[in-house]
């Protein structure tokens, strides 16, 4: 439903937005990741027809965003980083006033927003000023507006930043809910999230794409994945552990655990307790690491970073 | 209904509500009905003219509208840009087009309702004699379109920046210009060193024969065409001020 192709974004001299390009089906919810300033926010106002990309096309929906924003952004609810709203409107006032927009009249109108305030829990605050409302109200009444005209794609710009734990579940939950029959792409920075939400995760840093894969092959590429730490008593056990054929390194750690970490792609943890069986270990702990996300959100973002600084 | 003027319209209502929601559409409307009939009864002496005209109220109102319009448009576009919300208003399929439409309509609609409480003055002179009518009529006519003018170049100078103060101060240089363009001290200054046409053409900008050849009871139909021109443009202005701002 959004193809991107080739999308670069120039502010003066600055590149913000380098060569991305992406495709995204329905039923997908894409996180949208890398650290501040590496172009998410700009490419997803792209996307959204906010901004004209400087090179490179957007379809929503077979429609080019930067020749008919009107007819693209028809399938598009967005919701913008910074939370805008109209601070002297009552949260009905604003939403009535973007179903309008939306061009819904009447009961329809009505029959919208409704639907919009129950689904994002605005019920107790609908008669109130947007600018009395906390900053968990601000973002689901920002969300609230994206669900009015029921587009088939959702751009979420940071949709939880600066949430409560609760308040993040329970937009977490919405996002989740949401995606069965659309797309929704969401940038952020929290890598729970990706984890939690996502079924598919893009990494861009300094204006380009540098890992596109599911959130679990991701983790795959973590030097920590499939790494076991042990918690054992017995006679040399880091030699022996060193000699077994799948494992790349082990380390001893302060707190008299041993990290064992295997050679890529290889699985070690029944390696480890056969040898633990045979050698007479005395396991008291034993734990396979899933690889972490931010360990390889670390591992591709630096990189890229030191590749560009030795360029430069 | 056509789906532009559906835009056109939801945008406009928002501001006409925006103004009312807050205090300022009542100041405004108190310190604007004060100071007309400040002007018209206190300085321009009504009473003692003993004459059943409005010319002591009408002459007033560009100088009025200098001051005051500004202060109604300068969050046209400032607060959107401000607050973000223009990212909102142009990601829902309304163009900058529609958007400002709505916007100069709300404005403008909110000053011709400060005018139309003006009606008292007007009924004064009724009341203690027998006025020319017709010379009302078209002085009402000529101030609504005066009004629209200021909105237009208000609305524009909002557009040019996110920070109100400055929207507003260059809007009333921008009005103050169009009062005096035409004015001897004006001409005279640029008569010095510039070429007759070019004082010529500075002076023809000017609000004020337009304005006073309405106020008179002369309704013209080059007049009525300039106000048009000077709305027109500085619409189209503010329009290539948003493209160039928002990008498209």
């Amino acid at each position: 439903m959004i193809k991107a192709k080739d999308l670069v974004k120039d502010f003066g001299l600055r590149r913000a937005v380098n060569g991305v390009s992406f495709e995204v089906e329905k039923g997908t919810v894409l996180g949208f990741l890398g650290p501040n300033g590496a172009g998410k926010t700009t490419t997803i106002r792209m996307v959204a027809g906010f901004l004209p990309p400087t090179e490179g096309s957007i379809l929503v929906k077979g429609i080019d965003v930067a020749r008919d924003p009107v007819a693209a952004q028809k399938s598009i609810g967005y919701m913008p980083e910074t939370t805008p709203l109209y601070e002297d409107m009552t949260v009905s006032g604003f939403l009535r006033f973007l179903a309008e927009v939306r061009g819904f009249r009447g009961t329809e109108r009505n029959n919208r927003v409704d639907y919009a305030i129950e689904r994002c829990f605005l019920q107790p605050v609908r008669n109130q000023t947007v600018d009395t409302l906390s900053k968990g109200y601000r973002q689901r009444t920002c969300l609230a507006q994206t669900l009015l005209h029921d587009p088939d794609i959702l751009l979420l710009d940071e949709p939880t930043e600066g949430l409560d734990p609760n308040q993040k579940q329970v937009v977490r939950e919405m996002i989740k809910e949401m995606a069965a029959e659309r797309v929704v792409m969401l940038s952020t920075h929290v890598l729970e999230e990706v984890e939690a939400i996502c079924t598919r995760a893009i990494i861009i840093s300094a204006g380009k794409v540098v890992a596109d894969d599911t959130p679990a092959a991701l983790k795959e590429r973590s030097s920590k994945y499939n790494a076991v730490t042990l918690s054992a008593e017995g006679k040399e056990i880091v030699p022996t552990l060193e000699k077994l054929p799948n494992i790349g390194k082990v380390q001893s750690l302060e707190n008299g655990k041993i990290v064992a970490f295997p050679k890529t792609g290889k699985s070690i943890a029944a390696d480890i307790l056969g040898a633990a069986q045979r050698h007479k270990w005395k396991v008291s702990d034993i734990k396979v690491d899933e690889g972490r996300l931010d360990d390889v959100f670390r591992q591709i973002t630096t990189t890229e970073d030191t590749k560009k600084k030795e360029v430069a | 209904m056509n789906e532009s003027v559906s835009h056109v319209l939801a945008v406009a209502k928002r501001e006409w509500r925006a103004y009312f929601d807050s205090p300022v559409a009542y100041v405004f409307i108190i310190i604007f009905l004060m100071l007309a009939g400040f002007f018209t009864f206190s300085l321009a002496q009504f009473y003692e003219a003993r004459q059943a005209d409005l010319n002591g109220f009408f002459q007033w109102h560009p100088w009025l509208y200098m001051i005051l319009v500004p202060a109604v448009a300068m969050r046209l576009w400032a607060e959107e840009r401000r607050s973000g919300t223009i990212e909102l208003l142009f990601t829902v399929s309304v163009t900058p087009l529609q958007a400002l439409l709505g916007k100069f309509a709300a404005a403008w609609l909110f000053m011709l309702l400060a005018l139309a409480l003006t009606f008292t003055v007007p009924l004064t002179a009724v009341y203690l004699g027998s006025p020319d009518m017709g010379a009302i009529w078209s002085g009402y006519l000529g101030s609504g379109l005066l009004a629209g003018a200021y909105v237009a170049a208000g609305m524009f100078t909002s557009a040019l920046t996110r920070n109100q103060v400055i929207s507003f101060i260059l809007a009333v240089v921008i009005g103050l210009f169009l009062i005096l363009a035409g004015y001897p001290p004006v001409t005279d200054l640029l008569a010095r060193w510039a070429p007759m046409w070019f004082v010529d053409g500075v002076a023809s900008f000017s609000f004020m024969p337009h304005y006073e050849a309405l106020q008179r009871g002369v309704i013209d139909l080059r007049d009525l065409v300039y106000f048009a021109s000077v709305m027109i443009f500085m619409l189209f202005a503010t329009q290539v001020v948003l493209k160039n701002k928002v990008g498209r």
